[in-house]
């Protein structure tokens, strides 16, 4: 008796082993893991990707399920955390920092039948690719708010680290702002590090004090924003542009507007590209056209004329019709880096380790 | 009337070397006791998120650093249970601390992130901030600025003015001594680790309440570690702590003006951002270049455990 009951359910357990080994592979969900560099807080870089990720999971629901890793420093640390969740059970991994490059690019090397992406850098594989956003798009337009609404026509611009994206931001804001204005100058202090608010609100305040009335931001924290809505109630006319995320929150009087990310249509499509096979290396560098940046809703001090021009510009960029860096573009040292009638490059943007005219700091030389 | 740009400079190296100040007065007087506790930025950002939280709650910044004070006694009473009544190593201990305290504090601090508090109004010292040029830049603060050079009177007196502060010197220099004379080295030593938290605890709620007034995790930033390392450059005196976190704070806001000013300076920003520490550095290896001293401040028994027994 004992032992035919054994029997029965050992070929029980064998034939529900085999209907599970036979059944197609999305039946099982996939698990996608996600690094964030910074805790995902309520705004900021990691908030927007995170945002990105329960947009795709919900898109997916079902065939995927997701997992992130936050406050994972760049480096050695990194690779760790990469392979955990490799070994975890992940089969694509999105790396959403530009000092994560190399630390995915040796795990996707170790792992070659499982998927890597890696935000803002510039090493792809067969397995690896790589995805970006023009936020230079969206920093051309506050920019151009910023040169109508200046009255000191000076400009603060807190940036973290010297990388071409950085600059990229810098540059755009500076050529937006002069398009409209060709007396403003932009100043910039560079605290070299991606999340201090401590560090970030003393630059901002320092640009401030600086004579400054138009400051924004290329670092993590809510804190330049916060910084110029208690400075505006000293000077009416400061105002801030916030960055990553809509940070009216902090500012509602002070934010003019901002430049604003959104991930989450790419991740869905990328997962869907993998899952289905079709995935064929990814190389994506997504603007106003794809919806990947946005802009922060524009506060109610812009003039209605400013207003037209920021949506005509806006269309206008999303439509090709507009670049940014057009020619002329020229280097603070007089160089002209794009001729009249042409547009810069993706590879010149990938590569821009200038500031253009009307920047008022310098840059040291290499 | 746009305060000078001197001024300026000196009103925001204040502010910015205040955390400093307090959270490493405290760190002194318990390395004075003989107690090396590393875990400065444990407690500093247990301190944030208390007062923090307290003062969301309250809208009372002074409960606000109550509650950062008292945090930081919690913490630090926690590490002197395991360093003088287990006796563990306390260079361990320190370190599992900050860890922990970094840790905790995001942990407790979810529901807070990113939420900000409006800033609070400083203090204008009645007469003596209309003194030109240095009025603005010393008398203009909020309060906690002027209770960092109150505390760093009140230690330096304590320390070398006054019999406890002797004792506790005594205890930090020969515990074995100081025992036998009839002194309770732990109970000192528990006394001035808790104190340590304390104002550990100030100097994160200064940076929560005060400085930034919002909650992120991680926005402590590091800060507990230059306190750490402003007690052994200063070389155990408290003039001097104030001296490396005024020069600390300086090069950092200095560096800043530069930058903004636009002036034509062919330096790389990263250097000029290296450049608080390393000046830091310099300057106080110049005070100490004479060894003897360093050998005479720095606590003979510091960082060994003590049991009464052995």
């Amino acid at each position: 008796m004992n032992s035919r009951k054994t029997v029965v359910t050992t070929l029980g357990g064998l034939i529900a082993a085999s209907v599970l080994a036979a059944a197609p592979p999305a039946a099982a969900p996939t698990q996608v893991g996600f690094v964030y560099v910074s805790p995902v807080g309520d705004a900021g870089w990691t908030y927007q990707h995170d945002i990105g990720r329960k947009e795709m999971e919900k898109a997916l629901a079902g065939q995927v399920t997701t997992k992130f890793v936050e406050n994972v420093p760049e480096g050695a640390d990194a690779e760790r955390v990469v392979r955990g969740l490799i070994t975890g059970g992940a089969k694509i991994v999105f790396t959403t920092s530009f000092g994560y490059m190399n630390p995915t690019e040796k795990v996707a090397k170790a792992f070659p039948d499982k998927f890597f992406f890696h935000a803002t850098g510039y090493k792809t594989g067969p397995n690896m690719g790589i995805y970006n956003a023009r936020f230079y798009e969206g920093r051309y337009l506050n920019g151009v708010i910023a040169g109508k609404m200046t009255k000191s026509n000076i400009a603060g611009y807190v940036a973290a680290f010297p990388i071409p994206e950085v600059m990229q931001g810098i540059n755009a804001f500076t050529q937006g702002m002069r398009s409209v204005n060709p007396k403003a100058e932009v100043r910039v202090i560079w605290v070299n590090s991606w999340f201090d608010p401590g560090k970030e609100r003393e630059a901002a305040l320092t640009l401030i004090s600086q004579g400054a009335d138009m400051i924004t931001h290329h670092t993590d924290s809510t804190a330049i924003v916060q910084a110029a809505e208690e400075k505006h109630k000293e000077n009416k006319n400061l105002y801030a542009f916030s960055y990553h995320s809509d940070m009216s929150k902090y500012g509602p009087t002070a934010q003019l507007s901002g430049t604003t990310h959104h991930w989450g249509a790419f991740y869905t499509k990328t997962v869907k590209e993998v899952l289905a096979g079709t995935w064929k290396g990814t190389n994506v560098w997504g603007g106003f056209k794809e919806g990947m940046i946005k802009l922060a809703p524009l506060n109610k001090a812009i003039p209605a004329d400013v207003k037209a021009l920021v949506e005509k510009e806006e269309k206008a960029i999303a439509a090709g019709k507009l670049h940014p860096f057009a020619g002329p573009v020229v280097a603070q040292d007089g160089k002209e880096k794009v001729a009249k009638g042409k547009n810069m490059t993706d590879a010149e943007l990938g590569a821009m380790d200038y500031y253009v005219q009307g920047v008022a700091s310098t840059l040291p030389k290499k | 009337m746009q305060p000078s740009l001197l001024s300026s400079i000196l009103f925001a190296t204040i502010v910015a070397g205040t955390p400093l100040i307090i959270t490493a007065v405290g760190e002194l007087v318990t390395e004075k006791s003989g107690v090396l506790n590393l875990g400065a930025e444990g407690i500093m950002s247990m301190g944030a998120v208390a007062a923090f939280a307290v003062t969301v709650h309250t809208g009372n910044p002074i409960l606000g650093i109550l509650a950062g004070m008292v945090a930081g006694m919690g913490m630090g009473l926690i590490f002197a249970v395991a360093a003088l009544t287990f006796m563990a190593n306390q260079v361990a201990s320190g370190l599992a601390l900050s860890i922990f305290g970094v840790g905790l504090s995001a942990f407790i601090g979810k529901p807070y992130e990113s939420q900000t508090l409006p800033s609070v109004a400083a203090w204008n010292v009645p007469g003596l901030h209309k003194i030109p040029l240095l009025g603005h830049a010393f008398f203009e603060h909020q309060g906690l600025v002027y209770f960092s050079w109150a505390l760093l009177g009140a230690v330096a007196w304590f320390l070398y003015r006054s019999r406890l502060g002797l004792v506790l010197r005594a205890v930090g220099e020969a515990p074995v001594a100081a025992h036998s004379v009839g002194y309770n080295v732990v109970r000192i030593r528990y006394v001035a680790v808790i104190f340590g938290g304390a104002m550990a605890g100030i100097g994160g709620a200064f940076l929560s309440v005060f400085y930034t007034p919002l909650w992120v995790e991680g926005m402590v930033a590091g800060r507990g570690w230059i306190a750490l390392a402003l007690v052994v450059f200063a070389t155990w005196r408290p003039a001097r702590v104030m001296v490396g976190a005024y020069l600390f704070g300086g090069c950092m806001i200095t560096q800043m003006f530069v930058q903004g000013s636009g002036i034509q300076l062919n330096i790389p920003s990263q250097f000029l951002s290296a450049l608080p520490y390393a000046a830091t550095i310099i300057v106080l290896v110049i005070i100490s270049h004479n060894k003897n001293t360093i050998r005479l401040n720095s606590p003979a028994s510091l960082g060994q455990p003590f049991s009464p027994e052995a």
